[in-house]
């Protein structure tokens, strides 16, 4: 595959081009170092409930605990260390985001290039449904079904994949269909090959560039819905706090000077979503003929 | 015709137009939703014998390309049969067929611009097993040096080759299929002049060689002129004629086929006189609303009642074999052979 290396090269080499991309992706890259290394890391295991002493509860940051160490950012109400509490929740949220964003991009992507490919009552139906759910509130879906489905990781990205299949069915649809016209899938249906291989081999490499801008974005999505759904206290078990409950949990703190409980959390949140966003805007434009020099 | 090798038995394509479900509502409100259906190919009959080349032109939208398409299996027809040596090329809405094969007019559409040549000329091989996956290297260098590429070049992307270049391309794709028929549709439309010329070389020098059945869809006549045996001339979805190339270019007896003919630009004419090139009177009528009778009639300075009413079948030509389906066909001076009633 020396040409995928070939162009994913001139890609890079574009990319390089503009420094805030470059910045984002140097930034997802450490989060994504921190997370995996969390266990490493961190000074607390935030879910060993015996590690946490409730004298240690609410310090602020830079305050030294029982445990003879730093509390860098702080301690929530239960006493957990803030910057142990926040990598292992960014762990959750890069995971959650990840597993749904790409298993929505698994199951929506399969939607719409069938019902592209094969047409008639499948594509009225399968595209109907589609256009239903986009036009209702993403969140409102997941809250339904996590209220349904009760708490736990495959729930949640049950949920998720749920309530984001829609986006990557419509751009694989539109894209799909616009492919389909093409000179070359036609040459395909003359040789003759299966549908299976016209789909796979021909139709779904030549729609991958819009799928992969969505799926950028998507993932972004998947974990802000995720933390919304956490705040809300639908998302996962109290045990294991993710970035949107440590949020939640400091929310009644704010109002009593003790900011630190929700406004890191909410930082470590902004600054993976907004980087995962610049990177994706990078992508799209770089996919876009129109922006092409 | 002694040797019928691939039949098109009256074949017709309709293309339906399919109604959402808002448009269906709307219709039974009373609303008018447009549903007629737009006839691009009417009943067509074709024979070509083995090894010969059948030329197709017309005017842009008169159907040749969905008849070469319903032809090469690609769309199956609304009604009728496609057969080569007494075999149906598609089965259960499925093209079957490997032994028929077909070349794009846009060579920068017709391949797939993520696949390598090497990979785009062996997939249809390898996957119908023609060639082991052992031998598929040779296999397509032998193709690409077939037609004027260098068998190094299967590594590159279609991308990095020209427009000519690329045609060369989708003809080794359809040839490394061993195909017994090509449909060309507009094989050189797309392409410069000067390559235009090389590209039809190719094709004269593989039709020599290969001994292929070939038909080949122009509009540009004087293309057709050099490749084919013979020429059917269609309009609005019909074949209003048909007949061996010189005869047909001589003296075309549809009105439509001469008038065709004659808005070619020449310099000379065939006596020698200088001439400016006379235009067909109108426009092409939309195919949602064929006229009834002849198809032709509407712009036919011959027509009479009966071309209003009754559509022609074809007949045998007057002179020089073939058919024309014209109840007036003009003689060599350009005017009707029988008098014009009505």
């Amino acid at each position: 595959m020396s040409g995928f290396m070939e162009q994913l090269r001139a890609f890079w080499v574009e990319f390089r081009e503009s420094g805030i991309a470059v910045a984002a992706l140097f930034v997802i890259a450490l989060i994504l170092v921190l997370a995996l290394l969390a266990p490493v890391i961190a000074p607390q295991d935030p879910y060993d409930l015996t590690g946490l002493s409730l004298r240690d509860a609410r310090r602020p940051p830079g305050h030294v605990g029982s445990a003879g160490y730093m509390h860098l950012l702080g301690t929530d109400a239960q006493g957990r260390d803030l910057f142990s509490a926040i990598l292992y929740g960014l762990r959750i949220s890069i995971q959650m985001g990840l597993a749904a964003g790409l298993a929505a991009l698994l199951l929506g992507a399969s939607v719409g290039l069938a019902a592209a490919y094969f047409g008639g009552r499948f594509e009225t139906f399968a595209m109907r449904i589609v256009d239903l759910q986009l036009s209702f509130p993403a969140i409102l879906l997941a809250l339904i079904l996590v209220a349904l489905l009760g708490q736990g990781k495959a729930q949640l990205i049950a949920a998720l994949v749920a309530a984001q299949y829609a986006y990557f069915a419509r751009t694989a649809y539109g894209a799909a269909k616009a492919e389909r016209r093409k000179d070359y899938i036609e040459a395909a249906v003359a040789t003759p090959l299966s549908d299976k291989r016209i789909l796979f081999r021909h139709l779904l490499p030549n729609c991958m560039p819009p799928l992969i801008v969505v799926a950028t974005v998507q993932i972004a999505n998947s974990i802000a819905l995720e933390a919304t759904l956490s705040f809300l206290g639908l998302g996962l078990p109290v045990t294991e706090p993710s970035l949107g409950m440590l949020i939640s949990n400091g929310f009644q703190y704010m109002m009593s000077g003790r900011y630190w409980i929700s406004v890191y959390p909410g930082v470590a949140l902004i600054i993976l979503i907004v980087a995962i966003n610049l990177v994706g805007d990078q992508i799209r434009d770089q996919f876009n003929p129109r922006l092409r020099r | 015709m002694s040797e019928c090798f691939l039949r098109l038995e009256r074949v017709s394509k309709r293309f339906e137009p399919r109604l959402s479900l808002g448009d269906r509502i709307a219709a039974r409100l009373g609303a008018t939703v447009e549903t007629r259906s737009v006839h691009a190919v009417d009943e067509v009959s074709l024979a070509v014998a083995r090894g010969e080349t059948l030329g197709l032109v017309g005017e842009s939208g008169c159907g040749k390309s969905t008849l070469g398409r319903i032809a090469a299996g690609i769309i199956a027809p609304s009604q009728g049969e496609v057969t080569l040596d007494g075999e149906p090329v598609m089965s259960e809405g499925r093209k079957r067929s490997t032994r028929i094969q077909m070349v794009f007019q846009d060579p920068f559409a017709s391949l797939d611009p993520r696949m390598r040549v090497g990979e785009i000329i062996a997939e249809g091989p390898l996957y119908h097993g023609l060639v082991p996956a052992v031998g598929a290297r040779s296999y397509v260098a032998r193709w690409m040096e077939r037609v004027g590429l260098h068998a190094e070049q299967a590594e590159r992307f279609p991308h990095q080759f020209s427009g000519g270049q690329r045609q060369r391309i989708a003809v080794a794709r359809a040839l490394a299929m061993q195909p017994d028929v090509l449909v060309c549709d507009e094989p050189v439309a797309s392409l410069d002049v000067s390559i235009q010329a090389q590209i039809i070389n190719l094709f004269l020098e593989l039709r020599r060689d290969l001994a292929i059945t070939c038909i080949f869809i122009s509009h540009d006549l004087s293309v057709v002129r050099h490749l084919a045996d013979r020429i059917a001339v269609m309009y609005l979805g019909r074949i209003v004629e048909i007949g061996p190339r010189d005869v047909l270019y001589e003296q075309p007896e549809h009105p439509y086929a001469r008038a065709l003919l004659d808005s070619v630009p020449r310099l000379v004419t065939r006596t020698g006189t200088r001439v400016e090139f006379r235009t067909i009177a109108g426009e092409i009528p939309s195919p949602l609303e064929p006229p009834a009778g002849c198809r032709f009639n509407p712009r036919c300075p011959f027509a009479s009642a009966d071309c209003r009413i009754r559509p022609p079948g074809l007949m045998a030509r007057h002179v020089g074999g073939g058919e024309v389906a014209c109840y007036h066909p003009l003689g060599e001076d350009g005017q009707p052979l029988r008098e014009c009633v009505g």
